[in-house]
């Protein structure tokens, strides 16, 4: 163990003993995310000291990071060598770093096609609440080796323990890309994009809001012209179409501008499920699995989403007690409570961040 | 001859008779088995070296009887061991001497096949092709193809985490898997994931998947499909030297090609596959590559190109090309059937499954040859080369005294240089009971103990399937003693993942 993460485990050590809860954080970046930390201010762990980029072989397709290293420098360390994280995952504001990456688990536009941040993640190195370092997974493509501890990191909002180190699968670029526009109403961009991902085309994003459809293609250049004339519509200027896809990722564009009040929801469902009856039109991502709406109450939205076969997050503004997650099912929630005790069992992490009651 | 599998787990203190009475009264009357004549067939999975007769086996045709199996076996205290068709290579399914074997086989429809959605939901005991064969008149296939798709069945690929030669491209179970549905020990149901591409609080379904049944009995599936493309080619390429073709692999994902599939054999795999399927490959190679290509013919065309000349580069001795979709598959069919070739050229063989890094494919085939002197056995090889998954195949035969022991002992001596190399015991067929003793070189006992308490938010009794995939400490200890070599706290900063 280095000095640091010596230290480290000392704090969280002591933060058993006395039962003082740690609030871990990276850059800040996704502190909005999840719920308020309970019991008022915690101490803060912050992950930013322990960074750097330990082993990136690009012909094994794998990099390994500490927490702390800038989310940005890896993704400019994998661009140098043609790669990149296939889930485009937020950054949220410039301090963004890998382990709050990870812990947030949250994927960008491409989602649906390449798969999310947690099909990403081979292995990882985790702090847990006894303060012991442990390893699980690799750095290999395939290893079944042991529970996938890592792939339940993923997401874990820093619940379960401190995420130290992570192993990532990376692929290179897509050789050609191009994104197409299409003016269609919802129920028609619905069906269409279901249409579209059932043959063999090369759409990695698609968004649909205010009666337009955008659609990414990448691939082989073959395969991105193929479809293009399959398709049809109007074609994109290459800077305004990555400009447009930053835009969703990190959600400067204008339908997630506005009234910071007004509460931002993420709706995961079936992608076939037809317009919601909510107030308000969606932004719809992911083919139609992810659609986010501005403002509406709780009972309504989750009830709807609920209806649908998927589930609502209230991602940005004001829970007041209905809690940021779709409530767990009684079995479920058991078993996170006793994953809670298993991995941090005098509750030091993040206390309250993804369920008010662990 | 066998194993001793009396290690296989802690002793539970079952009456049988009454969990006989019991069973009897929750299923009818063919769906419990209880004579020795009956149970044989169960006695062993894929894994025959290890067998044991479980107390009884359970046939439940729907979840409800499923269910109520698994409450009496909980009022009971019967351990319970979740079967599907037993294709299994690490002794996951083999039975609990004072336990119920609940064989998933007679749950075996396909519920729903959405081709809007692409998905479709499945009873765990429907077989792997059957789902492909299901969606095919879609243009959608399910597109994990372990080589026993014909047979093992979709509960036991999620249990088991299974790959095939196409997930380097299409990824594991893990990612074409959107909802599993199943019951606790305790006979509560669970569902894991959902019909969205997410689910609210951790990511439990991840865990579900490569779990070995040890956390739930897995009643429902709901998997993802994925459009069958258009056209795909394979590249059948010939080396004179192992080397040569480890280092090709690498040269490949350099160049930034992912191929649908990057299969690699070597002389020992070919030579036993030709005669058996007539696959057309070149007798005289050290080692051949199988690469293919999928998606539009524009796209298959620009890309066997690349592949081409990247192979060329490498030295290939020989590149073929398939003409037709009759010559891909026969290209692949040698294989697919590596196994059960390998299996008429010997009495008995033992299949291994670490994964390494590409980069130490050549390094690896280098070390088996030279164990193959030293333990006086052969060795065909067969590698998922795209993803560093080995399956070294070591032939031997049982009747002859110590042969067994000297295989398995030739085995763990690849398993644990897999570790040594950066890698991993397991990449897709389990630790089961086969491979346990090595989990003690791959983890720290602090983290078989994170385990075990993973193991127990779910199996509180530690019921489901016990005994396998994770060693107690006291079997580490044990592994430690007679090896001598593993440190008991490795250094935490080694590249030791
Ligand atoms: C010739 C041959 C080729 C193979 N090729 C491949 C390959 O290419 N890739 C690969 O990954 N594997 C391969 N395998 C291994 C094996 O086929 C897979 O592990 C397969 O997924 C096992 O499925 P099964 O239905 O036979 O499961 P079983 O062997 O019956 O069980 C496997 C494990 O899953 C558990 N289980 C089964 N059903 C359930 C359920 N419903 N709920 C909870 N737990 C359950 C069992 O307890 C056991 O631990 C091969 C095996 C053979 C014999």
């Amino acid at each position: 163990m280095t000095a640091l993460l010596e230290q480290w485990a000392a704090r969280v050590r002591a933060a058993a003993a006395d039962r003082t809860p740690l609030r871990l954080r990276g850059g800040g970046s996704k502190d909005f995310y999840g719920e308020p930390p309970a019991g008022g201010t915690l101490a803060v762990l912050d992950t930013r000291a322990h960074a750097g980029i330990v082993a990136y072989e690009p012909t094994e397709l794998v990099v390994t990071a500490r927490c702390g290293t800038p989310l940005a420098e890896l993704e400019a360390v994998l661009a140098e060598r043609g790669q990149t994280l296939p889930f485009e995952p937020p950054h949220f504001g410039p301090g963004a770093t890998v382990g709050g990456c990870v812990a947030a688990g949250l994927s960008g536009p491409r989602r649906a096609q390449a798969g999310a941040l947690r099909d990403f993640v081979l292995g990882a190195r985790l702090l847990d609440g006894r303060g012991e370092l442990l390893a699980f997974g690799g750095q290999v493509m395939k290893n079944v080796a042991g529970y996938d501890v890592p792939r339940l990191l993923a997401g874990s909002l820093g619940t379960l323990g401190l995420i130290v180190e992570v192993s990532l699968k990376v692929l290179p670029f897509a050789v050609a890309t191009r994104t197409l526009r299409f003016d269609m109403p919802q129920t028609q961009a619905l069906a269409t994009l279901n249409a579209w991902g059932g043959q063999p085309l090369p759409v990695s994003a698609s968004a649909w809001s205010d009666g337009v459809l955008h659609v990414r293609l990448e691939g082989a250049a073959a395969a991105v012209d193929a479809a293009t004339r399959k398709l049809g519509g109007e074609t994109l200027a290459g800077q305004a179409a990555a400009a447009f896809w930053q835009s969703l990722r990190e959600q400067t564009h204008p339908f997630f501008g506005g009234d910071a009040a007004i509460p931002l929801w993420r709706l995961s469902l079936p992608s076939v499920t037809p317009p919601l009856d909510l107030p308000g039109t969606p932004l719809i991502e992911w083919g139609g699995a992810q659609r986010w709406l501005r403002g509406g109450d709780a009972t309504t939205v989750r009830a709807a989403a609920a209806r649908a076969g998927g589930h609502a997050t209230l991602f940005r503004g004001d829970a007041r007690g209905n809690g940021v997650f779709q409530p767990l099912a009684p079995p479920l929630a058991q078993i996170h409570r006793r994953l809670k005790a298993a991995f941090d069992p005098h509750g030091v992490f993040n206390p309250g961040r993804m369920y008010p009651e662990f | 001859m066998t194993m001793d599998s009396t290690a296989a787990g802690p002793r539970f203190d079952v009456d049988r008779s009454l969990l006989v009475a019991r069973l009897r009264a929750v299923l009818p009357p063919d769906s419990l088995l209880a004579e020795e004549e009956d149970l044989r067939p169960y006695e062993c999975d894929g894994l025959t070296a290890y067998r044991q007769l479980p107390l009884l086996v359970a046939l439940p045709a729907s979840e409800a009887e499923a269910q109520a199996v698994l409450r009496v076996c909980h009022e009971l205290k019967a351990p319970v061991v979740p079967r599907g068709a037993a294709t299994g290579l690490s002794g996951g399914a083999m039975p609990h001497r004072d336990g119920v074997v609940v064989s998933l086989a007679r749950l075996k429809k396909i519920l729903r096949i959405d081709p809007l959605s692409r998905t479709a939901v499945v009873q765990p005991g429907v077989r792997n092709l059957a789902v492909s064969e299901a969606a095919a008149p879609h243009g959608l296939y399910y597109a994990p193809d372990p080589s026993s798709q014909i047979a093992c069945t979709i509960g036991g690929n999620v249990a088991e985490n299974s790959g095939g030669v196409h997930c380097l491209k299409y990824g594991l179970t893990v990612h074409n898997v959107l909802r599993v549905r199943g019951l606790t020990v305790a006979g509560e149901i669970v569902e894991f994931g959902g019909a969205a591409l997410d689910a609210p609080g951790l990511d439990l379904l991840a865990l579900m998947n490569g779990s070995e049944g040890m956390l739930a009995l897995i009643t429902e599936v709901t998997v993802r499909l994925t459009p069958k493309p258009e056209l795909a080619q394979v590249v059948l390429a010939s080396f004179d030297d192992v080397t040569k073709a480890g280092n090709a692999v690498a040269s490949i994902i350099a160049a930034g090609i992912i191929p649908a599939g990057l299969e690699m054999m070597d002389k020992k795999a070919t030579h036993a596959v030709e005669p058996y399927v007539n696959a057309g490959y070149d007798m005289n190679a050290e080692a051949i590559l199988l690469c293919e290509s999928d998606g539009t013919p524009e796209e298959v065309a620009e890309e066997i190109g690349r592949m081409r000349a990247v192979l060329e580069e490498s030295g290939a001795a020989e590149i073929r090309v398939s003409q037709s979709e009759a010559e891909r598959l026969k290209f692949w069919a040698g294989r697919k059937a590596a196994f059960p070739a390998v299996g008429r050229i010997t009495p008995d063989y033992l299949c291994m499954d670490g994964t390494i890094p590409r980069k130490n494919l050549a390094r690896m085939l280098i070390a088996i040859a030279e164990m193959e002197g030293r333990y006086g056995l052969r060795c065909a090889n067969v590698f998922h080369a795209g993803d560093g998954n080995l399956h070294p195949l070591i032939m031997y035969d049982a009747n002859q005294p110590g042969q067994l022991e000297q295989a398995t002992a030739f085995g763990a001596e690849i398993l644990e240089l897999s570790v040594a190399l950066g890698g991993t015991i397991t990449g897709e067929h389990g630790v089961g009971i086969e491979k346990i003793v090595q989990m003690c070189a791959q983890f720290t006992p602090q983290e078989l103990d994170a385990f075990h308490r993973l193991k127990q938010a779910f199996d509180p009794d530690a019921r489901l399937n016990p005994g396998k995939a994770i060693p107690t400490a006291a079997r580490c200890r044990e592994y430690r003693q007679t090896r001598g070599g593993f440190p008991d706290t490795p250094a935490a900063d080694a590249p030791r993942f």
